[in-house]
């Protein structure tokens, strides 16, 4: 299909030449220039010497493209409660399918699940499919993938957006398997082209690279995405779309997987794992101010951090430490309360998405990195931050 | 395939990635170009806990352990790693052929080496890797090897000779489940500590070849499959992330700045 070729009279500078590779996979063998197993096929070297590297594409896998019409939206739930991050891509989804003048479609698998196909309806899907049967009780790879499978079989739809929760991020990649076709998991930025191509944007390298993906020649294009990247619609109070119910033979709902036992979860949680932290500094005069900290940490779903002080005073864990000598967090937001922003402390968390401050002392250097630098006494900014958080929280 | 008893002991398969030593890599916002400094290279840190948890399976009854890489030449080293740290055979899938593979096609031709090595009872993936960051090559090896396949596993409570039973860690709950031989699971983090590379094992397998399986030693021959070929999405840049270049400073009233920061984590959608 497509590949490089070396030209290797062009060749000046042979050592030029070797590190214009990020992935190590020129080098030479017999005086002659290879591209070994390591290529990536990223092309920097035809962009870097064009005149040595050429990229040559041939005979590309054919696909009718307007044999599949819809985007397609996987109902994830848990206990027969549907995951929001299925909202937010039925958003997506309809966003996509309006550009190119296609249908909504929503697959829902799973046991008595009539009350949330009806909840779907709110949120604006064209058509759902159900897929009701006692086997699909409990989440197992093969009957989930079965299902999937007949889906896709019977609606040939062009996009497939999955949530990348636990379910999602192991029925996605076996399903795009078995239709050999693209996957792109967790992406943040998702567009549409005329020809229903998908854009798709995910980070790589731990955030650290940005990657533009596409899949131009297979369908369904099936691409992952977290919770809380899209906006879920709001629920609309009329019910539109319609419903529609698929049946499969029990023989394809058979698995190697038995479920012995489902335990509850007891949450511990690690300041690594959370999207947002509140930090509380020094500015905290007495050990029970701390449920300032703790209880903007609640409304925010976040987790809540010390500094050292705090921690050699006994008020909170030691595994709540952020710094050289704590944890380090990569957030997507922190707020620090009263933190001076010793060097020690930012090295744990200057790479969080989003840093807000708040210190009333105007030089303290903690605004140094910040992006919000908020200059003011805690005491009076979390109150009423709280308060109005609470007030905005309340369904109008 | 899961008859164990036949053959008396287990074959285990861990699949493991030779990836950059740091992800702290940078592009040059010029050039577009990777920024190669300080990228050396390492196991993936999720491997470690793979290998781990198929050395502790070995010591607590008769098990064979593989590992499998697919890559250039040097990734010769993290299979030597793993010989450091108890595993007994290893090989290297390196051909131009699987150059530029992206998910599906790095799953379909791991998976067709895997049936190159024999016969196999548990494959043990680490839960993902630190360059792609997908966690997807795992389910995809399950899917083309027709097993089952249970990822996130955080604990295995027992091995039986046709079945294990492990614990899942879902959202809000773990799972304990009973899953027939042979099967795929990717493990957590957490499952046991890994061990360090033991300097004696160091010494004694030292000579221990790697073998290397190249497209012509597979069973699958058509091209097609593999590499870039094989491979249905395409990058087609990569870019720097946004960086977030917010510098505002708020001053004025307590109150004042406390609803002004509510209004703010509202139109963040953190609220």
């Amino acid at each position: 299909m497509a590949k490089i070729i070396v030209h290797q009279n062009a060749i000046k500078d042979r050592e030029a030449v070797i590190k214009v590779c990020p992935f190590n996979a020129l080098e030479f063998i017999d005086d002659e220039l290879i591209i070994n197993a390591a290529c990536k096929m990223c092309r920097i070297c035809i962009k870097r010497f064009p005149d040595v590297f050429e990229y040559v594409e041939d005979d590309l896998p054919h696909v009718d493209k307007d044999a599949w019409r819809g985007v397609a939206v996987y109902i994830d739930h848990i206990e027969n409660s549907i995951h929001p991050v299925s909202f937010e891509l039925i958003g997506k989804a309809r966003a996509m399918a309006d550009k190119i003048g296609h249908p909504v479609y929503c697959l829902l698998m799973g046991d008595n699940v009539d009350a949330m196909a009806e909840e779907i309806l709110h949120y604006g899907a064209d058509e759902v499919f159900v897929y009701d049967k006692p086997a699909l009780h409990h989440f197992r790879i093969e009957p989930y993938t079965a299902v999937f499978e007949d889906f896709i079989n019977k609606v040939h739809p062009t996009i497939i957006l999955v949530g990348g929760t636990t379910v999602g991020r192991s029925l996605a990649p076996r399903v795009a398997a078995r239709f050999r076709t693209g996957l792109t998991a967790d992406c943040t930025i998702l567009d549409v082209q005329d020809n229903t191509d998908l854009d798709q944007i995910r980070p790589a390298y731990g955030g650290n690279i940005m990657a533009h993906i596409h899949t131009p020649n297979h369908r369904p294009q099936f691409a992952t995405v977290r919770y809380k990247i899209f906006d879920a619609p709001a629920r609309s109070e009329t019910m539109v779309g319609k419903l529609t119910h698929c049946d499969i033979s029990e023989d394809l709902l058979t698995s190697a997987i038995k479920v012995i036992e489902i335990k509850k979860k007891e949450k511990v949680k690690s300041i690594e794992d959370a999207d947002v932290i509140v930090v509380a500094g020094r500015a905290f005069k007495k050990e029970e101010d701390l449920s300032m900290a703790f209880e903007l940490a609640d409304l925010l779903g976040g987790m809540v951090a010390t500094t050292r002080p705090l921690i050699e005073a006994g008020w909170t864990d030691p595994r709540l430490q952020i710094g050289l000598s704590g944890r380090t967090v990569k957030p997507k937001l922190i707020i620090t309360c009263g933190v001076s922003g010793a060097i020690q402390f930012v090295a744990g968390m200057n790479s969080a998405d989003t840093i807000i401050a708040i210190n009333k002392d105007p030089h303290a250097q903690i605004f140094n990195i910040a992006h919000y630098a908020v200059v003011g006494d805690i005491y009076e900014v979390l109150p009423e931050m709280i308060r109005k958080i609470k007030a905005l929280k309340k369904p109008a | 395939m899961a008859e164990i008893g036949a053959e008396e002991h287990m074959n285990i398969t861990v699949c493991i990635k030779q990836v950059p030593g740091t992800s702290e890599v940078e592009i040059d916002e010029k050039t577009g170009v990777l920024k190669r400094d300080g990228i050396d290279a390492k196991m993936n840190p999720y491997d470690l806990y793979a290998i781990e948890t198929a050395v502790r399976i070995k010591e607590s009854q008769q098990a064979q352990v593989r590992v499998i890489s697919m890559g250039p030449p040097q990734a010769e080293a993290v299979i030597c790693e793993a010989y450091m740290m108890g595993a007994d055979e290893g090989c290297l899938l390196t051909d131009r052929k699987f150059a530029g593979a992206d998910v599906l096609a790095t799953a379909y031709a791991l998976s067709q080496g895997i049936r190159q090595m024999g016969a196999f009872d548990l494959i043990i993936c680490g839960k993902m890797t630190t360059d792609g960051d997908t966690a997807q090559v795992g389910p995809e090896i399950a899917e083309y090897l027709g097993i089952p396949h249970v990822s996130n596993v955080l604990r295995i409570h027992a091995i039986h000779d046709t079945s294990v039973i492990l614990e899942m860690n879902m959202a809000e709950s773990v799972e304990i489940q009973e899953v027939m031989l042979p099967c795929l699971i990717t493990v957590e983090k957490d499952i046991f500590q890994p061990r360090l590379p033991s300097f004696k094992l160091k010494l004694q397998t030292r000579e221990r070849p790697v073998k290397r399986i190249s497209f012509k030693d597979l069973e699958d021959q058509n091209e097609r499959h593999y590499g870039l070929k094989g491979s249905p999405t395409q990058v087609l840049k990569i870019f720097p992330p946004p960086v977030n270049t917010t510098s505002e400073r708020w001053e004025g009233k307590g109150e004042e700045l406390g609803s002004r920061l509510a209004q703010k984590l509202l139109e963040l959608k953190f609220v």
